[in-house]
């Protein structure tokens, strides 16, 4: 069985995320870590492809070159490989022009699965799987908190707000995980000193057959047009209670219909 | 026009979607809602109430079941037969499943989690929060049509009375998007919203005093109808389970309500709910820190305010 | 009362033992190096010279000829320092192949200052020799140790983070290598459903450089008799780094002001200031942990330290950007281990207490005692040598000795046990030593346990600003800003007795700058998941092991 993995490097400085006001996209020069939701994808398909009693988990990811260090951690988990898409004329991609970057390669891999994490910490990355099943021309389920493979066709359990669905769906098919479906492993000393030995391979959007024009900021449709601070709170008030203070509550909810 | 998709469940239209027909009807151009699935025929006569001039249905047997594919290709087709320029989403589940797989069918933009939107000379730009809410970033479209999913919540379903024109669709289904099947569906779990999904938040900290007294977090919670959270020091203590923390290390919420009682508010708990709609606090020193980040601060003892609270809101309620 | 009466429930025996892991699943590597810190990658880096230059010793050594094992998120993590660097070390061990320009320096120290405080006034003072920083450079160590890693990484090392080493490996006198951590335990030591067990790492030699509070340095030094003639003690450093609207042009070093010069209270330090570039600057506050105020707080003494006017307009306009916070071992020559290697074993750096304190410095010598054990564990690997032979490392004492590392602490070894008499006393004495070199008084002073300072209560903590969030922050804020975000359901690294004299629950309270420990109703609460693993409280009657790999700050600029 063949197994994709769609991750992504995100900025992993702890504290200072920042976006630079120059380009008013997220500041990615510092340390970067994958993805914490990915990880989780990766643990699901490395659970699956041991279930399956063989098969190859392979990444997939668009980013710079130097994502292939983040993607190493991937490969130190247990992924047998990994395909980076690295291009300039990628940067600065939006939903689309990322979906059909990332669909190219998925195309090319031909997987059964491909598994994306719940969400991007740098919340750049959400909903790219329902995209990207649309240029692979697949199912997909999102959500998934449980998940059955059988022979040709899966079963997961979908959470929703209203509680939970049960989708069935052939494969080849898209599947994103929710964050409550497993906690991922650590990855073994052996692991890590492996990683650096599978095979990592970089590929330019050339490669592809991707055109330059139909990604990057180019081929965006989407643009980002300025930063500003959050709306002020307002301002507080404060008080002491004097014995009134649970019906002062109750007119400041009121007063802002809360109530 | 604005195509804005409004969803549905079991009989009833959904308020996250819903309220985004209003803020449609601002942007100046008409608006019309889109209703697929089972039983929007009936439904067919509410969206008008909310703003919309017009009301697309379809009952098609491959919509019967809530999945985003087959409503993808449902309003592909609209956009392509009508002069639908943009089209809106309150986020859900499904909702941002199929805003996504109809921006790669569509080439367009689709800009997520947002929390306003306006007309700005002729155009439309978008306003999203970023980076734990710290920041604000304006987003806008650089083709058609231009596709925008909302923050849960983002808008009240406001009333602006008004009948719309219903017309009933016959989409075509790709194979492709009519394989997954529904084998059981929306199964209730829940005993109450979780916090993520809560609308309001009553979170208890140390200030609570001991692990009993989240009884009195619980009955308010109860009485609006909202969620019970923790922060990481009462969490630590075995006071509550470690799925309600709220902080840094814990989950990260933005309801329209947060009441925090008992919760100094040091940094790692205030990250993890600073997109909070409106925060009241409740604690007995006057030098919390939290007293700096919120919209109500309360000076007292929470024992005390806390219960008449929830008898207050109980009694409101019930009027 | 003193610290000391309150042993912590620790033994080393807990932490040397024999491989376990069956022969197969043992990962065997040519030469461990544990902590890839300055020390650590600088070994790393003179191996992959030694190594390129010839193929039978990287025959010798195996598929994995360098390991280093470093336990934060990647090299740099769970670095702190000033710093004012002296390039000696970094240009010996480069040889030309790479030139200062090339590092991450802040450029070249320009000017100096150093003032003597009071709480509203500055008064600037001659620059005492030892303190001269021409041709020194400022850095950020967590960046510059990060090149190095990079550095380490192309020379052919094999660099694996968030591993700890958590006990070492000795099998008949000599050590084996070092056993790794486990990660996924709970709260209690159970393990988790993603419990991975920790590795057996076995080398040919194993070099520690593990920086100040060295884990497996102290369980070294117990097990094979190494301690010096005089226990170690140590400072407490306490940091920030600061966006600044105006740049700084000068290093700047304070004494006096906030801490207090009488005999009895033993508050031994100063600040620092050094600028970062155009835009950034980084203040630091250093304290002995000698001291015996239960009320003492250096994270709560730099806060005060800013509301001086001097250092108030030097931030006027800026933001606090970072935060650290670590110890510096301050016995110098006489806390030296009496022996730098034990079969199989080598020390360097911070660990084995390499710091010239007068000076501050001790990257120099972490660099080039690195450096210097690369050489020596080559050598006792060549045909026909063993490297645990009794003996077989001793060319790595004997190059130490013969080092300016050597020279240089010992023209310095009284100057801070000298100021244990008080600020003005140990002035007079310390400038003695300084014009004589060393010679003056004659013979060692003795260090005193930090631990066995008695405990005063002084009522200090009631001039502590109140953090206003600006200019002055709070405990909590700071490891928030040092990218703490340790899981709050790991098991506590931290030994310490928990039903102690409410003094010294203050004490700690107080000392930690994570705010860890908390005094409360006769006893301590520890919050381990706060800790940034300084080290202070294994000076004061506690003791630090090391938590789960990848656990503890993410410092980037510190």
């Amino acid at each position: 069985m063949k197994i994709a993995v769609c991750v992504k490097e995100v900025p992993d400085a702890a504290v200072h995320k920042r976006i630079d006001p120059e380009t008013k996209r997220l500041d990615r020069s510092g340390e970067g870590a994958l993805n914490h939701f990915d990880t989780q994808a990766v643990e699901e398909a490395l659970r699956l492809k041991e279930s399956q009693g063989g098969g190859e988990v392979v990444l997939v990811s668009l980013g710079p070159a130097s994502a292939l260090d983040s993607l190493r951690k991937a490969l130190a988990m247990g992924a047998d490989r990994a395909v980076l898409v690295s291009d300039d004329a990628a940067a600065g991609s939006d939903l689309v022009a990322t979906s059909r970057a990332l669909g190219a390669a998925l195309q090319r891999e031909e997987a059964d699965i491909v598994f994306f994490g719940q969400q991007g910490s740098d919340s750049d990355g959400a909903v790219l799987w329902a995209a990207v099943a649309e240029r692979l021309r697949v199912p997909v389920i999102s959500q998934v908190a449980e998940l059955e493979v059988g022979e040709g066709k899966l079963k997961g359990k979908r959470q929703t707000e209203f509680g939970y669905d049960v989708i069935e769906a052939p494969l080849p098919a898209v599947v994103a995980v929710s964050d409550a479906i497993n906690e991922p492993r650590y990855p073994s000393l052996k692991g890590i000193m492996g990683a650096k030995k599978k095979s990592q391979e970089t590929v330019s959007l050339a490669d592809l057959g991707v055109d330059q024009g139909s990604v990057g900021e180019e081929g965006s449709r989407t643009t980002v047009l300025a930063l500003a601070d959050p709306p002020a709170r307002g301002d507080s008030q404060k008080i002491e209670d004097d014995g009134s203070a649970a019906e002062q509550i109750v007119e400041f909810l009121a007063g802002k219909k809360l109530l | 026009m604005i195509a804005v998709f409004v969803e549905h469940h079991e009989g009833q239209l959904q308020k996250g979607s819903l309220g985004v027909l209003p803020k449609a009807a601002t942007l100046g151009e008409e608006v019309a809602a889109v209703l697929l699935g089972p039983g929007t025929k009936e439904l067919a006569k509410e969206p008008g109430r909310f703003g919309a001039q017009k009301v697309f249905v379809a009952e098609a047997p491959e919509l019967e079941a809530p999945l985003p594919q087959p409503r993808v290709d449902a309003l592909a087709q609209l956009v392509g037969e009508r002069d639908v320029g943009t089209v809106l989403f309150g986020a859900s589940v499904l909702a941002s499943d199929v805003a996504a797989g109809l921006a790669a069918r569509l080439d367009a933009g689709l800009n997520w989690d947002l929390v306003e939107i306006e007309a700005v000379e002729g155009k439309l730009v978008g306003k999203r929060p970023a980076l734990e809410d710290s920041v604000f970033v304006d987003v806008g479209w650089t083709s058609e049509p231009r596709l925008a999913l909302f923050r849960p919540g983002a808008f009240d379903p406001l009333e602006t009375g008004g009948e719309a024109q219903v017309e009933e669709l016959t989409p075509s289904f790709e194979e492709f998007s009519t394989a997954a099947t529904m084998v059981e569906q929306a199964h209730e779990e829940s005993s109450g919203p979780s916090i993520e999904d809560a609308d309001v938040i009553v979170a208890g900290g140390r200030g609570l005093g001991g692990p009993e007294n989240f009884s009195l977090v619980e009955g308010l919670a109860k009485a609006l109808g909202g969620a019970v959270a923790a922060t990481r020091a009462v969490v630590d203590a075995g006071w509550y389970p470690y799925a309600t923390q709220v902080g840094q290390t814990g989950k990260t919420v933005a309801p329209k309500l947060y009441i925090a009682c008992g919760i100094s508010g040091a940094i790692q708990h205030k990250v993890g709910m600073q997109g909070s709609g409106t925060v009241v606090a409740i604690n007995k020193d006057p030098n919390a820190p939290i007293f700096e980040f919120c919209d109500l601060g309360v000076v007292g003892d929470l024992h005390e305010i806390v219960p008449k609270l929830t008898e207050l809101v109980q009694q409101r309620r019930a009027a | 009362m003193k610290p000391a009466d309150y042993r912590p429930p620790f033994s080393a025996r807990e932490f040397v033992a024999e491989p376990t892991d069956p022969p197969d699943e043992r990962i065997e590597v040519g030469i461990l190096i544990v902590g890839a810190g300055p020390a650590g990658l600088a070994c790393a880096i003179r191996l992959g010279q030694l190594v390129q230059e010839s193929p039978q010793l990287a025959e010798r050594l195996g598929d994995v000829p360098v390991a280093v094992l470093e336990k934060g998120k990647q090299p740099g993590s769970h670095i702190v320092s000033g710093a004012v660097v002296n390039p000696r070390g970094l240009r010996r061990l480069f040889r030309g192949q790479k030139r200062i320009a090339e590092m991450p320096f802040y450029g070249e120290v320009e000017a100096e200052s150093v003032y003597f405080l009071r709480a509203k006034t500055a008064l600037r003072i001659p620059t005492p020799p030892t303190m001269k920083n021409h041709g020194n450079y400022v850095a950020s160590l967590s960046q510059l140790v990060r090149w190095l890693g990079e550095q380490a990484d192309e020379a052919g090392a094999t660099i694996l983070p968030e591993t700890s080493a958590e006990r070492l490996l000795v099998q008949d006198g000599r050590v084996l290598g070092v056993r790794t951590g486990d990660k996924g335990r709970g709260r209690n030591g159970q393990p988790l459903p993603n419990f991975e067990p920790g590795s057996d790492i076995l080398a040919r030699v194993t070099i520690l450089c593990e920086g100040t509070q060295g884990h497996l340095t102290g369980i070294a030094l117990d097990t094979f008799g190494l301690e010096g003639e005089s226990p170690q003690v140590w400072a407490l450093g306490v940091k920030e780094v600061w966006k600044v609207e105006r740049p700084l042009r000068r290093v700047v070093h304070t004494m006096g002001w906030p801490l207090r010069a009488g005999a009895k209270y033993r508050e031994f330090g100063g600040s620092f200031i050094y600028p970062m570039g155009q835009d950034m600057l980084t203040l630091g506050m250093v304290v002995g942990l000698d001291y015996r105020d239960a009320e003492l707080s250096v994270h709560d003494l730099l806060q005060e330290l800013k509301t001086n006017p001097l250092v108030r307009r030097m931030l006027e306009g800026g933001e606090r950007v970072g935060w650290g916070a670590k110890t510096i071992p301050e016995g110098g020559y006489v806390a030296l281990p009496r022996r730098l290697h034990a079969p199989g074993l080598l020390l360097c750096g911070d660990g084995a207490g390499m710091v010239n304190v007068p000076a501050l410095k001790g990257i120099h010598y972490a660099v080039e005692s690195g450096r210097l054990a690369a050489e020596a564990a080559v050598d006792a690997l060549r045909p026909g040598r063993t490297p645990w032979a009794p003996g077989a490392l001793g060319t790595y004492d004997e190059a130490v000795r013969k080092s300016f590392i050597w020279s240089d602490l010992k023209a310095v070894r009284n100057m801070r046990q000298a100021f244990g008499r008080g600020f003005y006393r140990g002035g007079m004495l310390a400038s003695a030593m300084t014009a004589s070199r060393g010679a003056f008084p004659p013979g060692n002073m003795r260090t005193e346990r930090d631990a066995e300072q008695p405990i005063l209560r002084t009522g200090r903590s009631k001039r502590y600003p109140r953090p206003d969030g600006k200019l002055t922050f709070d405990k909590l804020s700071s490891v928030y800003l040092s990218g703490n975000r340790t899981r709050d359901d790991a098991p506590n690294h931290l030994r310490v007795q928990t039903r102690v004299p409410e003094e010294l629950a203050a004490l700690w309270d107080r000392m930690c700058p994570a705010q860890v420990y908390e005094a409360s109703d006769g006893r301590v609460e520890v919050t381990p998941s706060n800790c940034v693993q300084c080290g202070a409280i294994t000076a004061k009657g506690g003791r630090l092991t090391p938590p789960e790999g990848g656990a503890g700050p993410e410092y980037t600029l510190t």
